[in-house]
């Protein structure tokens, strides 16, 4: 935003961005500023999604127009100060153009409807100010003093909105029970544990709108009760962290947090409990135990924490997406909510696009949009033009599915019925490169590690589960294996404490479901397609396209390429050890697996 | 209390709302598979063999933990459930020792029991399986857990009942095991080797050193009596072989111990068969003490006694009794001060 006639520049400073050396890209901005005697704005703000295109600059002009820039670095910094400060639009540079959404990445935004993303990237997350220019506190406020908790569950349960943490549980009907629990004492947690590799848009929104989560933590404690929160955040997020604890000290500082906040006699106040990062502890009762300072492991339900929770109270657990929709909610009405989506899942949904996709980042679409239109539209379909071949929905817990069913809408059930999950959003794309077992192997290799090892079917199964992928995957696989696999599955699945174990197989029964080709390739061919699987591919030289420049043999890290200088290469595979290094190293493109 | 009416495989059983699907099961005689459940402590839910199917319930439920509820109807023994429970013990076996054999708890062990019930001779599912050393550090409880099944059992039980925590676990996954804060030894833990994880633990993951090799549990002869050390009076069943005492063992939810014991009564009992133990009273003659019947002994004392009275009165007599007594003992002792005697001068060693 820029309010007071000056250009403004808004550096992108989440954790992707500075992954992508954005510290350095402020350090050249308040350093070119000052030397060239700019009169600019310099400000920063968490993550707009442009997560491939980090590190970004987003300029805004006096008269209300603004341009994204990517991929900047600090020698590029002087430019951009020139243009931002004449106005010239650098068209090589830009990701987005507010007056033109057709340029560069424009039809990234364009295609997404952001609700629980909407301050992203546009405020600065270290100011409460800025929240509340665009709005915030006032849901809080509405709710706090005109609204009664019975209403506030009420607008909840009419916006349809589900909780995002994965299990899809109607969030106004969770509350309810807890409003309905007795106790003396009750609780609020914030599940902020993000544990499933290639999910972070939980992060994302605590690093770039921790204001908007605990608004919705304010409205929920006071809908069920409770007057003390916990933000349950994984000690890895230490940004988040930091921003977290800014924006709770301003909270406190205007009586929105500690007691008679909002000039009400409501008390509610927050603390931050850091996880020390087992995804296990996501999972709500191990949570749970983690907080109270026991070892992190589920344990079976009923009770539910809605009646015994956190220090046997009665216990409200949302996650980080649902609870900064709730806020909107609050204050645009569960019904505006409800307009979007399909029959039973209703408002928006933040994906982490990831994998072989043109533009990894977040993306938070309306339910109901196809899975094509989420990949294609939005995220710019697969990389170097390569075909799509599968997208694993819904993290490592997820299923994987093939080009046929990218007409699935995102929408619980429906996505359910396909086998993956909805999860917590995670999408990851894979092309015609990537071998469907050796994914499955990689996604349960997460799982087994983190499984607490508390029941047999988890800890002991997919162990199993594991090694006999991995045999297949290093070309034993046994004809039998097939069968074990699914029976360890449905075992597993039905059996597990847990959803961690509950969920584990998914990736297999999916990819067991719609690329069983490939299993049995690897199985009774001994032959792995995609050429992934070392112990199942050669690498070979075409002979009629190899030049003999011999690029390929000095890469070759065991000299296994021989041949004489202009005449075409030849590969010995009892030496090859099929790292595949060559592959891209020859210039003719000559070399091939398979 | 409220009663709760449900069903359970066809059977319609009565019972009160704070029992759960295991307890309603064992008392209407409907057996339910069980591992990691003592009903001595909180249920875990951890091993899921008992799991049952729960009409309108979303999945399986371990019978274990889940509570009993007006209207339920429970299936415990379908072929899905059978199947599931055969995965979950070729599983177990899966990474255990096939040493039955020569094992210390063959015939004493849940793991076996259930192998046997679901005729598991080989599991379909081999793969890497644990070797840990066995761990001797002290003269009276040995840790193999090699042989652990991670039903959590000795961790609660020392937790729970104890009120100690020497256990909990360790690791993650395939590779979580039992284990001691850094793995320290018992010793040097406040462990109170009272052995009540030896008796909790379904395998033969914990056992007692001191009955090690030296019968199976068909050869003993169970005698029950009451522990001999402290007024409690706990039920204790001596494992009797050829005469000998090899093992002591507490039944479980029987008498004020409900199957706890302490280290004395577990462990205490070596003085049975020590050579110097006393067998007979000792009357001293001409200042030597020697070998005396209890008619003899008995007499004396009861002269001496009614002596002391007759010459300075009743308080001249006072009795002390002991701790090693128990409760009954200990009241007929007073009865026989105040009501026989007639003096008030009673005491007990463990009042001091
Ligand atoms: C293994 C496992 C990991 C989980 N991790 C998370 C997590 O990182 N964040 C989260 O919000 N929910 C996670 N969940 C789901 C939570 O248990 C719980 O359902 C959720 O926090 C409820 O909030 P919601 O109703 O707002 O979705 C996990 C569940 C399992 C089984
Ligand atoms: S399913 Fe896995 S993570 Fe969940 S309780 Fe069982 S062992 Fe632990
Ligand atoms: S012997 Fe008793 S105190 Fe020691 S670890 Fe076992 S249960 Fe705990
Ligand atoms: S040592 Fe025995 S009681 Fe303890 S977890 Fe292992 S099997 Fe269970
Ligand atoms: S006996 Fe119920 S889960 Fe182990």
């Amino acid at each position: 935003m820029s309010g007071n006639g000056r250009t403004k520049l808004v550096l992108g400073y989440g954790t992707c961005g500075i992954a992508a050396g954005a510290a350095a890209v402020k350090e050249a901005l308040e350093r070119e500023v000052s030397a060239g005697g700019y009169d600019l704005d310099l400000d920063i703000a968490g993550c707009m999604g442009f997560c491939f295109r980090e590190p970004i600059v987003e300029v805004f002009y006096p008269d209300g127009k603004s341009v994204v820039y990517g991929d900047l670095n600090p020698k590029k910094v002087p430019q951009l100060l020139q243009a931002a400060a004449s106005g010239e639009v650098l068209e090589d540079w830009v990701v987005r153009r507010s007056d033109d959404t057709a340029a560069g990445e424009g039809d990234f935004l364009a295609n997404q409807h952001r609700i629980v993303l909407r301050n992203c990237g546009n405020i600065n997350p270290e100011s409460i100010d800025e929240y509340i220019a665009v709005g915030g506190y006032e849901a809080a406020r509405k709710a706090l003093t005109n609204m009664t908790p019975e209403e506030v569950i009420d607008e909840v349960s009419r916006s349809g909105l589900r909780g995002r943490g994965g299990a899809g549980f109607p969030t106004g009907t969770k509350w309810g029970f807890a409003r309905k629990a007795r106790g003396d004492q009750k609780y609020l947690v914030c599940n902020a544990d993000e544990g499933d590799p290639g999910a972070f848009m939980d992060r994302s929104v605590l690093e770039g709108d921790p204001h908007a989560v605990i608004e919705g933590m304010i409205i929920a404690g006071y809908a069920i009760g409770a007057t003390q929160g916990y933000i349950y955040c994984r000690a890895e997020y230490p940004l988040a962290l930091k921003r977290l604890e800014i924006a709770i000290t301003a909270c406190r500082e205007r009586g929105f947090l500690g007691e008679r906040i909002f000039g009400t006699d409501w008390n509610f106040d927050i603390k931050i409990k850091k996880g020390a990062g087992a995804f296990v502890c996501g999972e709500e009762t191990a949570l749970i135990a983690s907080i109270e300072g026991k070892r992190g492991m589920p344990r079976p339900r009923p009770p539910f924490p809605a009646n015994e929770g956190l220090w046997g109270k009665p216990t409200n657990i949302n996650n980080v997406e649902t609870l900064a929709a709730v806020s909107w909610i609050i204050a645009n009405g569960g019904d505006k909510y409800a307009e979007l989506g399909t029959e039973k899942s209703k408002g928006t949904k933040v994906f982490c696009l990831a994998g072989k996709v043109r533009r990894s980042g977040l993306a938070e679409v309306p339910m109901g949009y196809t899975l094509r239109q989420v990949i294609f539209d939005v995220g710019g379909g697969v990389r170097e033009g390569k075909e799509f071949k599968a997208v694993q929905l819904g993290g490592p817990s997820g299923g994987c599915l093939p080009a046929s069913l990218l007409d699935t809408p995102v929408d619980y059930e429906a996505i359910t019925a396909t086998g993956a999950i909805m999860g917590s959003g995670g999408m990851i794309v894979a092309d015609s490169s990537t071998c469907m077992v050796d994914l499955a192997r990689y996604f349960l290799s997460f799982t087994q590690a983190e499984s607490c090892g508390k029941c047999v079917p988890c800890r002991l199964g997919t162990k199993r589960m594991l090694e006999i992928l991995t045999r297949i995957c290093e070309g034993k696989g046994e004809p039998e294996d097939l069968e074990r696999l699914e029976v360890l599955a449905a075992d597993i699945k039905a059996a597990s404490l847990c959803a961690l174990g509950g969920t584990a197989p998914n990736p297999v029964l999916t990819t067991l479901k719609y690329f069983r080709n490939e299993y049995e390739d690897h199985i009774f061919n001994r032959k792995c397609t995609a050429g992934v699987c070392p112990a199942l591919i050669t690498v070979k030289i075409n002979q009629d396209i190899c030049t003999g420049c011999g690029a390929c043999a000095r890469i070759c890290p065991v000299e296994a390429i021989s041949g004489e200088k202009k005449e075409p290469h030849s590969i010995d595979p009892d030496t090859c050890i099929r790292c595949k290094l060559c592959l891209s190293r020859c210039p003719e493109e000559a070399i091939y697996a398979e | 209390m409220e009663q709760v009416r449900l069903n359970i495989d066809g059977v319609d059983v009565v019972t009160t709302p704070d029992r759960t699907i295991l307890e309603a099961a064992r008392e209407a005689g409907i057996r339910i598979p069980s591992l990691c459940y003592d009903q001595r402590m909180d249920p875990f839910g951890a091993c899921r063999i008992c799991i049952v199917e729960v009409e309108g319930a979303r999945g399986l439920l371990p019978a274990c933990a889940t509570r009993v509820t007006d209207g339920m109807v429970v299936r415990t023994n379908t072929e899905e459930l059978r199947r599931i429970r055969r995965t979950i013990v070729e599983l177990l076996l899966s990474d255990h020792p096939r040493d039955c054999m020569t094992c210390e708890s063959a015939g004493n062990c849940e793991l076996q029991d259930l192998a046997y019930e679901y005729g598991v001779k080989e599991t379909r599912f081999p793969g890497e399986e644990h070797h840990y050393e066995a761990l001797a550090d002290n003269p009276l409880i040995e840790r193999d857990y090699t042989k652990c099944v991670l039903c959590g059992r000795c961790i609660r039980i020392c937790r729970e009942v104890q009120g100690v925590g020497v256990y909990d676990f360790v690791n993650r996954g395939f590779e979580a095991v039992p284990g001691t804060p850094y793995n320290r030894p018992l010793t040097e833990t406040p462990c109170e080797f009272c052995g009540q994880c030896v008796s909790t633990c379904p395998t033969g993951a914990i056992i007692s050193i001191p009955s090690k090799g030296k019968g199976r549990p068909w050869q003993v002869e169970k005698v029950r009596t009451t522990c001999p050390y402290c007024g409690c009076g706990c039920q204790i069943d001596l494992h009797v072989r050829d005469g000998e005492i090899i093992e002591v063992s507490s039944p479980v939810m029987v008498g004020p111990g409900q199957g706890n014991l302490c280290v004395k009564g577990r462990y205490g009992y070596a003085f049975v068969h020590h050579p110097d133990r006393l067998t007979t009273p000792l009357v001293r003659k001409d200042g030597e003490l020697v070998p005396a019947s209890w008619e003899e002994a008995l007499g004396m004392v009861a002269e001496r006694i009614r002596g002391a009275m007759d010459d300075k009165g009743p308080d001249a007599v006072a009795f002390l009794s002991s701790a090693r007594c128990t409760n009954e003992e200990n009241y007929l002792l007073q009865k026989l001060a105040r009501a026989v005697v007639g003096t008030n001068n009673v005491d007990h060693c463990a009042r001091l």
